[in-house]
């Protein structure tokens, strides 16, 4: 983890102008993503288990920074337990151990004594089915700031408003702050979701089926999320829509029974993968 | 295959059902109104000013209620005072903290014994535990060990004695474990999506307790306890045991004051051979089931009260 724990949230509101019309149309994947990115983290012989079962085998992967990385595969296989790991979520299960090198930028995410908290400052969180808090829409965005920091009430405004720009949320809220969070829709949820997630400034971002819970319009609203943030955060998806691994990612991972399959460029792994499992798999024979 | 059941027969079973399913009902409301109007026939004619604020007497006219009432008040405080933290606590510690050990088990298993053990075991426990202290500090009812003035406020002696902080703490045995359990339900009805929405904040488990589970059980942690405290208020069988007085002319002024409670006073008339006592029971009962009423309507209110903002 970076030693600057500094919980402001990216700064610059270029991408915060983004309404949900105002993004240009999304591009297929960011594969023509320039320069190769620098690896955020990194993953060696790593296998974990839930008590006597294994439930990851043996993975290696580097997932670069600054660019969007997908987990695809059938159910079961252990994509969300990976992404459960790097941010030591799976901490609150008690049979659960992994053996094996996780690392974000060169620290041991594995360490008995890793600051859990700090790290999950750093790596933030999104769920499948949308979990707002039952507080207004303000205090869900400030509940995570106010964990780590004290805000004077100008700064905690501030950040709020920023955080829910940058989820694209802005627009529709801004005159509803302290109405409750349930009323929003489901994809409205989402999105506040993810600005609650980036509202205490981290570096990563996890996404366990995002948009799994919502309508086609939702979902699409949420891809475009993930593009316009693309830029500033490392995001890794979880996702079981193919064409949604297509569009957003640049690079794809297959999971099938705890191993990872094969990983490559996004393009790569849709056009010319290397792997028979994989190919059937992305053309819908099998999964 | 059974054969076909013709639609007049089903139709005459599912009326049959209905009707005897409504006649049940009417049956529990139609003894609860008997009850409550034949007590407040009885009662509403001795019910006035002066029968709240009078203290005990030989002469029924001359009676009031104003003893039990604050003996009531005083044990209902200190059993709420110091049920409410240590059974919440208790919740919060086994369903948010604790992993499940067999130690966890054991006490959970325990908890929910205790909740079905019969409020005078309880008082068993109160007497020897609280009024006598296991006979450490003397035996009898003599007094070991003494701290401040006997007619202050802060005065406390060793063992407790047959006082209201000796009764508080009796009732408070009784309604631990309810405390206990409503508590736990109310924070197991909060879906574990919350929580790690808030662990993936990366709060510490403190705080998502104060600042997220909590604030979202308080509805139902508040019902819960005041209902456990309406139980409270109508216990007597324990502090009969503890040793609450039947006739006593005083008012507490501090822990230590001997007291009697509302259901003792109302049981000590009811056995009285004058009939003007009587009516000072149904009247001292309509003054228990308001008391009552209010407590739970308090619990109504607060849980529609604060659930609002969360639809």
């Amino acid at each position: 983890m970076k030693p600057d724990t500094g919980t402001q949230a990216p700064t610059g509101s270029k991408s915060a102008s983004h309404g949900i019309g105002g993004l240009p149309a999304p591009t297929v994947g960011h594969a023509s993503a320039p320069a190769p990115a620098e690896t955020a983290i990194t993953v060696r012989r790593f296998s974990s288990w839930y008590g006597s079962f294994q439930a990851l085998k043996n993975l290696d992967l580097d997932i670069p920074a600054q660019r969007v990385t997908a987990f695809i595969g059938p159910s079961g296989c252990g994509k969300s337990t990976f992404l459960r790991w790097i941010n030591r979520m799976n901490d609150t299960i008690a049979s659960a151990r992994a053996e094996g090198m996780l690392e974000l930028h060169g620290t041991d995410l594995l360490s008995k004594s890793l600051d859990v908290v700090e790290l999950r400052r750093n790596v933030g969180m999104v769920f499948q089915k949308p979990n707002p808090f039952p507080k207004s829409i303000y205090d869900n965005v400030a509940f995570g700031p106010r964990l780590h920091k004290k805000y004077s009430r100008a700064e905690l405004d501030q950040l709020v408003e920023q955080s829910l720009r940058q989820a694209s949320i802005w627009n529709e809220v801004k005159d509803r702050l302290h109405a409750s969070a349930l009323s929003l829709s489901g994809g409205q949820q989402q999105r506040l979701c993810i600005a609650r997630a980036i509202a205490v400034g981290p570096e990563v971002l996890l996404m366990d089926e995002p948009c799994s819970a919502l309508d086609p319009k939702s979902t699409l609203a949420i891809e475009e999320l993930i593009e316009a943030l693309a830029d500033r955060y490392t995001i890794v998806i979880v996702t079981h829509n193919m064409q949604q691994a297509a569009r957003v990612s640049d690079q794809t991972a297959f999971f099938y029974e705890g191993a990872l399959v094969e990983v490559g460029d996004t393009e790569k792994i849709f056009t010319t993968p290397r792997n028979k499992q994989t190919e059937d798999y992305v053309t819908g024979r099998f999964g | 295959m059974a054969a076909p059941r013709s639609a007049a027969t089903r139709l005459f079973q599912n009326r049959a059902f209905l009707w005897l399913c409504l006649l049940a009902t009417n049956l529990a409301v139609l003894a609860l109104a008997i009850l409550l109007v034949s007590i407040l026939w009885q009662g509403w004619g001795s019910l006035d000013w002066d029968f709240l604020k009078s203290t005990a007497s030989r002469k029924p006219e001359n009676a009031g209620i104003i003893v039990p009432l604050w003996g009531s008040v005083w044990v209902c405080a200190i059993c709420g005072l110091v049920a409410l933290p240590l059974g919440v606590g208790t919740a919060i510690y086994l369903e948010e903290f604790a992993r499940r050990t067999r130690f966890t088990r054991f006490v959970q298993t325990n908890i929910l014994n205790l909740a079905g053990v019969p409020s005078i075991v309880y008082g068993i426990l109160g007497l020897t535990a609280f009024a006598r202290m296991f006979g450490a500090f003397g035996t009898g009812a003599d007094t070991g060990v003494e701290f401040g003035d006997p007619e202050g406020l802060f005065y406390l002696r060793l063992p407790f004695g047959s006082s209201v902080l000796a009764g508080g703490l009796t009732l408070m045995l009784v309604i631990l474990p309810i405390v206990i359990i409503s508590t736990q339900e109310a924070l197991r009805a909060i879906p574990p999506s919350l929580r790690a929405g808030a662990l993936a904040l990366g709060a510490t488990t403190w705080q998502t307790v104060w600042g997220m589970t909590l604030p979202a059980a308080i509805p139902g942690i508040m019902t819960g306890s005041i209902l456990a405290m309406s139980r409270a208020i109508g216990e007597s069988a324990p502090l009969l045991v503890v040793g609450s007085a039947l006739f006593i002319l005083a008012t507490p002024n501090n822990l230590m004051s001997d007291f009697s409670v509302l259901p003792l006073q109302i049981f000590n008339w009811a056995q009285r051979p004058q009939a003007g006592f009587h009516d000072l029971a149904a009247s001292a009962i309509i003054v228990q089931l308001v008391v009552l009423l209010a407590f739970n309507g308090v619990a109504v209110f607060i849980r529609q009260r604060l659930q609002k903002p969360l639809q």
